[in-house]
């Protein structure tokens, strides 16, 4: 196959589903989930690694995805906010988000249960304290904290159940 | 403005010795770059001025931590969070542990790496105070070999350091001469989460029957390079914890760590906060010298 010069075929696996893509190395595997594969799902907040709304799981461990060169995503299997659901059936942090009242503007939200979730992946009974720190690289400016919080909280099935 | 990929290259070429061969080549043309969490936010601002870049992520040869008799080994590819999972790394160098924690949110701390947070050379770097008090060794690599030097006299300057345009950081190697020693780290920022330091510390120290035995004091955020408090640490060596040593101890480091001003924060600020953390440090020490 011709390819563009300078641009290279990449070979990674999103939500399950193998993918092959067409893209110049240093282009963020950000732009490569939005554009070309429309999972709009993940979201650009600050560009800069602070705020975590791009954030996704690369071979099960928490990124942010505007920090990631697609070349460094070769061969990597990458879990975005559309990968959790099994159909109808929302993932248990949907759940609860939605259920706590854990998304208002919704733009830190996928951010947030791709966090939580590499939270509870991790630690499936978290302390208050590891919810705030797992979740400390997530920045949400409606401020809803305490919502996203109780939602994490909830998902792991400890309280916070009124 | 942001960049446009079409304007760079990046290879990944799979091993150390590809790796450095390639900077041989070219020495100071490729920019290697690890996890990302500096290059690319640099590349996010077209702040980038190096066009090729080359991957080392996910390199074995980075990866490893060897924990053998007299040292622990970390690959500079290590990333914080395999730092703060590392048994020996938080049972014996608790310091760097903490530096890790500190350091940006989790997936930052996923991606972040020892080698690349020394090879940046910030003098904000929250991992660096904790190498000058455990006088960690760096092993660099490149075509002509390796050499190991002395971490304490890697940063020439500011954002400039001993490592050759061909060469990368392999490994740092941590002693482990300081099992049993009393340490303490505090970082002084606008927040906990996610905040560049104004002032941070990383110290150890043991005492004996109420003497000062040994005394390492790093400081970082304050100064162009992170700084060993030599002077401060000869004016605590052989003498008691009282008010007057801590008091000059605490005069002694103000002086001594030539602050700078900057966005974050003033010279003077620092240099009141650096006495006051020098004193919480030795009344920690003390206290753990009445316990034993």
């Amino acid at each position: 196959m011709n390819l563009p010069r300078g641009q290279r075929q990449v070979t990674l696996t999103v939500n399950g589903q193998r993918r092959n893509v067409r893209a110049y190395p240093m282009e963020r595997l950000l732009d490569v989930l939005r554009q070309p594969m429309g999972l709009t799902g993940t979201k650009e907040g600050c560009g800069e690694g602070e705020c975590g709304s791009c954030s996704v799981l690369m071979d099960g461990v928490l990124v942010n995805s505007c920090l990631v060169p697609i070349l460094q995503a070769q061969g990597a299997e990458i879990t975005t906010i559309e990968g959790l659901a099994r159909g109808p059936q929302l993932h248990a942090l949907q759940e609860a988000f939605l259920q706590c009242g854990g998304a208002q503007c919704g733009i830190c939200t996928p951010g947030m249960i791709l966090a939580a979730c590499h939270l509870l992946n991790g630690n499936p009974q978290p302390t208050l304290e590891d919810i705030r720190e797992g979740l400390s690289g997530n920045l949400c400016r409606c401020t809803g904290y305490t919502q996203i919080l109780e939602a994490v909280g909830e998902a792991a099935g400890r309280g916070s159940a009124k | 403005m942001r960049s446009d990929p079409e304007d760079y290259e990046l290879v990944a070429p799979g091993s150390l010795r590809a790796v450095v061969s390639l900077l041989a080549e070219e020495p100071g043309v490729w920019l290697p770059i690890a996890g990302g969490t500096d290059v690319m936010v640099q590349y996010a601002a077209g702040k980038l001025t190096a066009r090729k870049l080359v991957s080392l992520w996910n390199l074995p040869e980075l990866r490893r931590i060897e924990v053998a008799e007299n040292e622990v080994s970390i690959g500079a590819g290590s990333t914080y969070s395999e730092l703060r999972a590392h048994d020996a790394v938080a049972r014996e160098f608790p310091l760097l542990a903490s530096a890790a924690r500190w350091t940006g949110g989790v997936a930052n701390q996923n991606r972040g790496t020892l080698g690349g947070n020394i090879a940046n050379a910030s003098p904000a770097a929250d991992s660096l105070p904790a190498l000058l008090a455990y006088e960690a060794e760096l092993i660099l690599v490149s075509v002509r070999g390796e050499r190991r030097i002395d971490y304490l006299e890697f940063h020439t300057g500011y954002k400039t350091t001993q490592l050759a345009p061909d060469e990368l950081i392999r490994a740092v190697c941590l002693p482990r001469r300081f099992a049993g020693y009393f340490s303490y780290a505090r970082k002084v920022g606008a927040r906990n989460a996610q905040a560049i330091s104004k002032v941070c510390v990383a110290a150890i120290g043991r005492t004996h029957g109420g003497w000062v035995e040994d005394v390492h004091i790093a400081i970082g955020s304050v100064a162009p390079v992170p700084l060993r408090l030599w002077e401060t640490e000869r004016g605590l060596k052989g003498k008691t914890i009282d008010l007057e040593s801590v008091l000059r101890a605490r005069k002694t480091a103000r002086g001594e760590i030539r602050a700078i001003d900057d966005v974050r924060s003033t010279a003077a600020y620092r240099e009141h906060v650096t006495g006051n953390l020098v004193v919480e440090f030795l009344e920690g020490l003390s206290a753990s010298g009445s316990k034993a």
